[in-house]
């Protein structure tokens, strides 16, 4: 059983029918679900069109440098359903995943199923993660999630604060910067990228020097790496990189992160400066891992020189407060995070903060395997381009625990590895 | 009883005439309130550093001490460390005691209540899996401050809680641990 119809329970459907192993998939809706109801409407994918590699499935388009809009998203998962004729019952919400004899025990609104082996592939980011500081904010204000946010004709007149610098939150507060309100922007830990690095894109590098297929279990700290926000990236037509500066440029406010709210007013930590300098740290040495592959394998000559994006700008004292009861702010979007959904998950495998207990993707439940976490096996498991070798991975492993060839999780006889940055959707 | 023949009465050490004399000139030439606070820190070995207090700048000008005052800070033995001075934290915990009990004096001798006895004990608590790196929703300092003053004076209880009020509302460190500030950390 694979609960999710997104390219991650796809490949692994796919990966299943190689195997000959019987399946069906549940999808709550239809297929691509999240994609269809839980982005806002500029979205546009953040890897390019040639990353979009699912298993027996290659599609680029006509442009694969381009970045695909979610209408292009949401017809190339379809695409890739109908061609591997995956067995998607949609329309069909799971109400619980229990214990039942020598399996489990999959409840839905349309009825139950039993089943060996229950494969969660539901999504990494179904609730905005919403700091507890949000029931603070007063009622003249009006917050939005990123998740609940589609375009900024739904916003008020007047001033917007946007929290969080990841890529939902700088891509969300340029264009409602450039709807004519002001945008204040919250900073906290964030992850610089440039969008083209000596003329290719930066997933073009990550992929190619292999930073994308380093493994789970060849970092010094998997659950750090787990944290890692989301890379600073956009996909845009004319392939410009949305960086702070960039946001500067065009008269959106950078603010310290959201420290807490006291008396209507939004207090704003006085760290911005060294938030940008660490970001712009972390950059660099990205770049350096880049430039020093380039080098070895000789990519260096036929691309262009190695170049650094200039260093972030902070002004000498940024705002550390505002008044949110008084002031011009009417709207608050919180970018600061999505967490994965598991109210019906009925089997003891989360951890104290709701999160599923896995190694590299087999849950410490016999039959029990999750996709598509962040650096779930890789730091890629978050991609679309990321789902195939996790698929194959989990499908092997689970194949063997079908043939009784593995009585314990835990004994995965394949290996690979890597440190933390990834995701399309922000 | 009038106010000036109160004030001669109670001694608690503080010059207020002095301190509202300051507050004129001040208010005549801001200029001269510019004042520059100054530390520095040496590190010895491991988590021990020495740090020494002198000058600092004020009314136009640098002004020095007739000594230095000198602090040694460190971590306790169940850090694995060699406990030669208080930790950091414990110093921001003096900061803010030592910040808020001169202003209880203060602002007494302004007010007229003679103080007899003033302790001030403070805790702050924390969860080390911040600053560990365990977990990412802890936050690295304190998740809150208690200051519990025991106070021995001429004056009923609704007056020492608002000398306690009213030297909250005029404490730099107060100000400084319970609001934002810009904090700039350069390599030279």
């Amino acid at each position: 059983m694979v609960i999710g119809a997104g390219h991650a329970g796809l490949a692994m459907s796919r990966c299943l029918t190689e195997r000959s192993i019987d399946h069906v998939i549940l999808e709550r809706g239809e297929v691509a679900n999240t994609w269809r109801t839980e982005r806002w409407d500029s979205l546009r994918l953040l890897t390019p069109n040639w990353q979009g590699r699912l298993p027996g499935f290659a599609d680029t388009g006509n442009d694969p440098d381009g970045y695909r809009t979610v209408p292009e998203v949401i017809r190339f998962i379809e695409d890739y359903a109908k061609a591997i004729s995956a067995p998607v019952e949609t329309n069909t919400a799971v109400t619980s995943v229990g214990s039942g004899g020598t399996g489990y025990l999959v409840r839905t609104d349309r009825g139950d199923w039993k089943c060996r082996a229950v494969v969660l592939a539901s999504g990494a980011c179904n609730s905005p993660r919403v700091p507890a500081l949000a029931s603070a904010v007063p009622s003249s204000v009006t917050c939005v999630a990123a998740q609940q946010y589609r375009n900024p004709g739904q916003l008020a007149d007047g001033d917007v604060l946007v929290v969080g610098a990841s890529a939902s939150g700088t891509q969300i507060a340029s264009e409602i910067q450039r709807s004519g309100r002001q945008v204040f922007l919250s900073v906290g830990e964030h992850i610089r990228a440039p969008r083209v690095y000596r003329g290719k894109d930066i997933q073009w590098w990550m992929d190619a020097a292999g930073v994308l297929d380093e493994r789970y279990d060849g970092v010094d700290d998997v659950a750090r790496a787990r944290r890692v926000p989301s890379l600073q990236l956009a996909g845009t037509s004319d392939r410009s990189t949305l960086d702070l500066n960039a946001l500067t440029d065009i008269g959106v406010t950078l603010v310290g992160r959201l420290a807490g709210i006291a008396n209507g007013k939004a207090q704003f930590a006085g760290s911005l400066r060294n938030m940008c300098a660490l970001s712009d740290l972390k950059m660099g040495r990205l770049l350096e891992t880049i430039d020093a592959w380039a080098h070895a394998t000789g990519v260096d000559t036929a691309v262009e020189p190695p170049h650094r994006p200039p260093p972030t700008r902070v002004e000498n004292s940024p705002p550390l407060s505002l008044d949110l009861a008084v002031g011009g702010i009417k709207t608050i979007i919180w970018a600061t995070g999505y967490r994965p959904d598991y109210a019906w998950l009925d089997v003891p495998v989360l951890d104290r903060k709701g999160m599923v207990r896995h190694d590299g993707g087999v849950v410490d439940l016999p039959g029990l395997y999750v996709m598509g976490l962040h650096f779930m096996r890789r730091r890629k498991s978050s991609l679309i381009d990321g789902a195939g070798d996790d698929a194959r991975d989990l499908s092997n492993h689970l194949s063997s625990y079908l043939d009784g060839r593995i009585l314990k999780t835990g004994q995965s006889s394949e290996s690979d590895s890597s440190s933390g940055y990834q995701s399309e959707v922000a | 009883m009038p106010m000036a023949a109160a004030a001669s009465t109670v001694k608690n050490g503080v010059n207020v005439e002095a301190l509202i004399a300051a507050r004129e000139a001040l208010t005549a030439t801001p200029v001269a309130a510019q004042f520059k606070w100054r530390a520095a820190c040496e590190w010895k070995n491991g988590t021990h550093s020495h740090s020494t207090v002198e000058g600092f700048y004020g009314l136009g000008a640098e002004q020095h001490r007739k000594r230095t005052f000198k602090f040694d800070a460190d971590h306790p033995e169940v850090f694995a460390s060699e406990d030669k001075g208080a930790t950091p934290v414990e110093y921001v915990l003096v900061g803010l005691a030592s910040c808020l009990t001169a202003g209880v004096a203060a602002i007494a001798q302004h007010r007229n209540i003679q103080l007899r006895v003033v302790t001030a004990t403070i805790e702050g608590d924390m969860d080390l899996q911040g600053i560990l790196g365990i977990d990412s929703d802890v936050r690295n300092g304190f998740g809150g401050i208690k200051v519990s003053y025991k106070i021995d004076a001429d004056a009923k209880r609704e007056d020492l809680e608002a000398l306690v009020a009213q030297s909250q509302k005029r404490s730099a460190v107060y100000d400084i641990v319970t609001n934002p500030t810009n904090v700039v950390v350069e390599v030279l």
